[in-house]
């Protein structure tokens, strides 16, 4: 018998595994909500999958009857909109930020420490701030996304570019380069992989920032009908949003994972 | 060509190295060897201009070395001596992008073309037109350096620095690394300062060998010295036409910018 560090699943049972939990999972849910609707049909905390499934009928394959509009899609449209937006706002100057301060000294001196401060004012206290100065609309969403994910983004980016070995600078120079071409041509390129790394490690705070600022002061909007229908403690319609988030959350990652694999293949063959 | 008049350099109240003088001329090709820390990489990053002089002088063309590298002293390092995310043509071809005053060294058009056709030729001799479409990371380690040499050729240097090229190499590939850094020298007439631990490779390749130690030891304060170069000798393996088409080479250089 090999020890208990040396042994492997095979690939098979690796699967098996990795599903186990998720199994385990529904089947717990469903014998708990089995047994609490026995007792008390009308229960709203643990609903039945069919209960759910009705739930997810109404917001998504009919029209609501007060608006006309299919709020499920409705509000996955709005959100990723605004998430879609921030992220990228936030991937910007997020990159321009890194970028300049990471690759030279002088901008550095001056753009760090700010960097550095702001980077720890937490976003969700100013959040008032923008609803103030930008309305309730959505720019103040954005805004808080962006605000919230731009100095993460900035300071990731900055490491990475002074990651890069500075024998690469020196042979650029040594071929003639100046400092915007080898900003244009051996940094920008390189960080772009690693743009992709850091907005997929942000995407998670991302989202928190977006229910936030949606259940603070939305109309629409994932995290605003979570927020709206808690009032009448419908988990029929929480769950499966929260389930649907999860899924969006997952399938953007791993979109950005291929697009990083499509896009720049020589980051992803270890080496040098 | 190279000149240094009292040369000394501190890190700190740490000497590295110390009066070091000499003159080499256009066409040498010199070996720095010496122990770890002796500071033959540092007097090579002297002459690239990473590493500033502490006190003396340093004379490329009787001007002080410059204060940053330049496309006049062209260099290839043990590693990361290539750009990862460009293709091994692409490599190449960067270096007739970067010697262009342009804002982002990208080229179009004409130049595009030329540049190919000339990076081709040189991927051609170092050995690597089969490889033109790799990345860096897909390459073995000997091939890699083929590449940061086609590299550091392209940008057309007098002087080429080399700083322990072939420290991570199989002793195979080494011979064959030395044979192509010969050639090259010879057909593009370039002046060599190469570092390299190994002792028979500074004796085989060189016309030139430089041994840096310290000629001086305080057991109280093993920081108050540096080395300097102890032996300066004639060396290489050179038969007499190599020698003298060299020579009248030189020689011809020599009338030329006089």
């Amino acid at each position: 018998m090999k020890r208990l560090i040396n042994q492997t699943p095979t690939p098979m049972l690796r699967v098996l595994l990795g599903l186990l939990p998720f199994v385990l999972l529904v089947l717990l849910y469903m014998f708990a909500s089995e047994a609490r609707l026995a007792e008390n049909p009308s229960d709203k905390l643990l609903p039945s999958f069919t209960q759910i499934g009705d739930a997810i009928q109404r917001m998504a394959l009919e029209p609501s009857k007060r608006s006309g509009d299919y709020l499920f899609w409705e509000d996955t449209l709005s959100s990723l909109t605004r998430l879609g937006m921030g992220v990228l706002i936030a991937s910007a100057i997020g990159l321009a930020l890194g970028l300049f301060t990471g690759a030279l000294p002088l901008v550095s001196a001056s753009a760090s420490p700010l960097l550095t401060v702001v980077s720890l004012i937490p976003p969700l206290a100013i959040l008032p701030v923008l609803f103030i100065v930008f309305g309730l609309g959505e720019l103040s969403k954005v805004a808080l996304i962006a605000i919230g994910i731009t100095p993460f983004i900035a300071r990731d980016i900055q490491r990475r570019t002074q990651e890069i070995p500075s024998e690469q600078l020196v042979k650029a120079q040594t071929l003639g380069a100046n400092t915007s071409q080898i900003v244009c041509r051996v940094l920008l390129p390189q960080l772009m992989p690693r743009l992709v790394d850091a907005v997929r490690l942000s995407l998670g705070a991302g989202w928190l920032f977006l229910i936030a600022a949606e259940a603070i002061a939305a109309t629409e909007g994932l995290g605003y009908r979570i927020f709206l229908v808690r009032r009448y403690m419908a988990m029929d319609v929480i769950l499966p949003y929260v389930a649907w988030i999860t899924l969006l959350a997952f399938v953007i990652d791993a979109l950005l994972a291929t697009l990083s694999r499509r896009l720049f293949p020589w980051h992803h063959q270890g080496g040098q | 060509m190279i000149e240094a008049r009292n040369l000394w350099k501190k890190f700190g109240d740490k000497v590295v190295l110390e009066r070091i003088n000499l003159q080499v001329q256009e066409g040498e090709f010199v070996t720095l060897v010496g122990t770890s820390g002796c500071g033959k990489s540092t007097f090579l990053n002297m002459l690239l201009g990473t590493e500033p002089v502490s006190s003396g002088e340093l004379l490329l063309h009787g001007k002080p070395v410059p204060g940053e590298p330049g496309p006049d002293r062209g260099i290839v390092f043990q590693q990361y001596s290539v750009f990862p995310h460009m293709t091994v043509l692409q490599n190449v071809m960067a270096a007739r992008g970067f010697a262009r005053r342009s804002l982002t060294g990208a080229l179009f058009g004409s130049a595009r073309r030329e540049a190919r056709e000339e990076a081709l030729g040189l991927l051609e001799e170092v050995g690597l037109s089969h490889a033109q479409g790799l990345y860096p990371a897909e390459l073995s380690g000997g091939m890699r350096q083929r590449l940061a040499i086609a590299q550091a050729l392209l940008g057309r240097p007098g002087i080429l620095l080399l700083d322990e090229p072939f420290g991570a190499l199989d002793p195979g590939i080494r011979a064959d690394m030395h044979d192509l850094v010969l050639r090259l020298w010879r057909q593009y007439r370039l002046t060599v300062f190469m570092v390299t631990h190994d002792l028979k490779e500074g004796f085989y390749l060189g016309t030139r060998l430089w041994v840096f130690d310290k000629t001086r030891h305080d057991p109280q304060a093993p920081n108050a010295y540096g080395a300097t170069i102890t032996y300066d000798l004639p060396v290489g393996n050179l038969d007499r036409d190599t020698l003298s088409d060299i020579d009248r080479d030189l020689a011809r250089a020599a009338t030329e910018t006089a």
